[in-house]
């Protein structure tokens, strides 16, 4: 390659020597055809042309995730859709490159390394579990890409090429328990979740807080994924009669747990005992039915039934988008943020480079999030408001709290671990 | 454990503890009778039953938005009509699948195996195109909901005790097919000697494709019933799946009497263990326990007998 190059150059010097206007005339056409004007705010390559900027969408939309995965693809492609009419990104256009990680994990850091060296994308909107996010970590990081990550979860992670647009496991369970616990006189509580790392960690954040309160935990239990039979540890429930049942069960179990719960007489609107939950989302409830949930509350940071301007025109732009009788859960709402929240570090930064718009995240603060107000944290963590919400049989949420002020996040809480 | 407790509560608990086992057997017993059929009399590992299942499911489910829609007087009867639909859909199904994919295999066992994988991806993601990704809901005619008061603590979920009548019907339905139909007779023929039943007239593709969609309707209307239970969606069959082969592997592949021993073991053992440890735990002791006896009896709890 050098060689050519040499040669190209001599040539071109030797040409030039000869006939100069001539080759004035052949560098300046060769000028304009290169991007010359996106070398600036591109020093590293990416795909950014003078009008275009690529980017990538990565999660499941094949396999079991994709029940989950569906509605963050379509509030990533909302957003871009909605930031393009506005003008795009720089005076760019975002074109997306949509990858499917198949509900496999491998295929994930296949595809994110795809994208990141084949399709060089300037950010990536994607991942929804745990285990696809920690199976492309050390692709982001490897290659430096930037990965703009929606989904709820348990902490412990704070790397510097993601961003976690959902929260992290203390936001939404601190202000959820200390709630149950002023607000409802709560004093004992039974644990239960799915058996793997997210429900685990959260109920040790949990516990430990329940603890802290001076309260007691009469019960920890965990099934494993796709576990469809809950009748015995209803019984056990019934048996220790706790003021809350604390339930992170996820999947496909979250349909057979509600629906037993139900039909084995606890009716949740008594709230004896009161049910709050952390892992079901309007979404969930579509497939566990709005009937057999009736009553529960969840601590999440966002739902559908917002009443403020930003959600207002949200929801009606989404629905407008996917449909009247589409739902909008936590998740869906925290993939929106992505790529809203890369546009204004990119504009900050004035730079697709990775490293300046790392630089420029922590601070950026949306105005404009359904949600309300967010802003990036030093640990690439959002500041939000925690909620609970009332379900109700049309699927709804009622909002019956939120936080006074935005929770801080913390992924790596002392003493919790 | 117990010491904080009154008798009463005691009894209470265990009595309720003891439907929750009944009910989970026959959760069992109906997931299992569909593939111990397909596998017991013709040998065929159909993978694909957890879709069969849900397909019935999906029957359910359309059932209930036309009925919701076109005909809500009915809706209190629905669930009947939507089970003999969800019969009759995975049943043809069945038949189309048996005609143009199974019969071609039966000398490959294995091939069956891979064959029916893969056909139980190609009707995920069927599901997954017609019905979308998420999982669907499917509302219920009240009288099936809430449970039964028996005293102030024992209550009996009303949905169990629908599942366990119609395992029981569905068993005894199954009973009289193959034991006291001609059918069921030429079926236990060809099971026993292929070869002699057709020289003495029996028409065995026949009787293949008949058994096969038989053990796929009623995978079609177990699905059916597990909308009162379960969650469907275009992979909830996988959710069976592995429960399922347990349960037929474990009573001994050829006897139905085997599949009904196995699901009242696995499941009272199972409801017990979940009782007194945690859910993971009971699972995997059930695992070791179930492992441990078919190293001991490799062909299963009951095994037919027959000259090879």
């Amino acid at each position: 390659m050098r060689r050519v190059k040499d040669i190209v150059q001599s040539r071109m010097s030797r040409r030039s020597l000869l006939a100069g206007t001539a080759a004035t005339a052949i560098l300046m056409a060769a000028g304009t055809v290169s991007p010359s004007f996106a070398d600036e705010v591109n020093t590293t390559g990416l795909a950014v042309t003078d009008d275009t900027v690529q980017v990538g969408i990565l999660h499941s939309v094949t396999g079991t995730m994709a029940i989950s995965e569906t509605g963050s693809v379509q509030a990533e492609k909302l957003a871009i859709e909605q930031i393009n009419a506005m003008g795009g990104v720089l005076g760019r256009k975002i074109e997306y490159i949509q990858e499917d990680g198949a509900s496999d994990w491998p295929t994930f850091a296949e595809k994110a390394k795809k994208l990141l060296v084949n399709d060089k994308v300037a950010a990536v909107f994607g991942c929804w579990t745990s285990a696809s996010r920690k199976a492309v970590l050390p692709v982001f990081e490897q290659y430096n890409g930037m990965l703009y990550y929606p989904t709820f979860y348990e902490g412990l992670e704070q790397s510097p090429n993601v961003i976690y647009t959902g929260q992290e496991a203390t936001q939404q369970i601190i202000a959820g328990i200390d709630w149950v616990a002023k607000e409802k006189g709560a004093k004992s509580f039974y644990l239960l979740g799915s058996d793997y790392i997210w429900p685990r960690t959260s109920n040790k954040i949990a516990r430990k807080h329940i603890e802290k309160l001076g309260h007691k935990v009469v019960g920890e239990e965990y099934y494993p994924l796709g576990h469809t039979q809950f009748n015995s540890v209803i019984n056990k429930i019934k048996l220790k009669k706790p003021d809350v049942i604390y339930a992170i069960v996820v999947g496909g179990s979250n349909v057979a747990f509600y629906k037993q719960l139900k039909a084995a007489g606890i009716d949740m609107t008594k709230e004896k005992p009161l049910l709050l939950t952390i892992s079901v989302t309007e979404d969930e409830i579509r497939g566990i039915g709005g009937e057999n949930i009736e009553g529960a509350y969840a601590a999440m940071k966002y739902f559908q039934s917002l009443d403020n301007e930003n959600n207002k025109e949200f929801v009606s732009a989404f629905k407008e988008m996917w449909g009247e009788d589409i739902v909008i859960g936590d998740v869906t709402q925290a993939a929106y943020l992505g790529p809203w929240l890369w546009k204004a570090a990119v504009e900050k930064a004035g730079s697709f480079d990775i490293d300046k718009v790392r630089l420029a995240s922590p601070g950026i603060e949306l105005t404009t999030a359904p949600e309300g107000y967010v802003r990036v944290h030093e640990n690439h963590h959002l500041w939000s408001k925690t909620r609970i919400g009332l379900a109700k049989t049309d699927g709804q949420y009622e909002l019956v709290y939120e936080t006074a002020d935005l929770m801080e996040p913390d992924p790596f809480p002392e003493g919790y671990q | 454990m117990f010491a904080d407790y009154t008798w009463t509560e005691l009894g209470s608990i265990f009595a309720m503890q003891g439907f929750a086992g009944l009910i989970l057997f026959s959760v069992f017993v109906l997931m299992a009778l569909g593939l111990a059929i397909i596998f017991g009399q013709m040998g065929v590992i159909n993978m694909a039953h957890g879709e069969f299942m849900i397909l019935g499911a999906y029957v359910t489910y359309l059932c209930s938005n036309l009925v919701e829609a076109y005909a809500p007087s009915l809706f209190g009867v629905y669930f009947f009509f939507a089970m003999a639909l969800a019969f009759l859909a995975a049943g043809a199904l069945g038949a189309l699948v048996e005609w143009s994919l199974i019969r071609h295999l039966y000398k490959r066992p294995l091939d069956t195996l891979l064959a029916t994988w893969g056909l139980s991806l190609i009707l995920q993601q069927a599901y997954r195109s017609i019905f979308g990704a998420r999982e669907v809901g499917v509302s219920l005619p009240n009288w099936l909901l809430g449970s039964v008061p028996l005293t102030d603590i024992i209550e009996i979920p009303i949905n169990g005790i629908f599942v366990m009548v119609l395992t029981f019907v569905i068993a005894i339905g199954v009973y009289f097919i193959l034991f006291r139909s001609r059918m069921g007779m030429q079926t236990r023929a060809v099971v026993q000697n292929r070869v002699m039943a057709g020289a003495v007239g029996i028409n065995t593709e026949k009787v293949d494709r008949h058994t096969f969609a038989l053990g796929c309707g009623i995978a079609g209307i177990a699905g059916s019933a597990f909308t009162m239970i379960g969650s469907t969606g275009p992979t909830a069959g996988q959710l069976y799946i592995v429960d399922t082969f347990l349960i037929v592997v474990f009573g001994g592949a050829a006897s139905l009497i085997g599949t009904i021993a196995s699901s009242f073991a696995i499941s009272q053992a199972q409801s017990t263990m979940e009782f007194f440890l945690s859910g993971s735990m009971a699972k995997v002791l059930t695992l070791l326990t179930v492992v441990g006896i078919l190293m001991l009896r490799p062909e299963g709890l009951f095994s037919l007998k027959i000259r090879r």
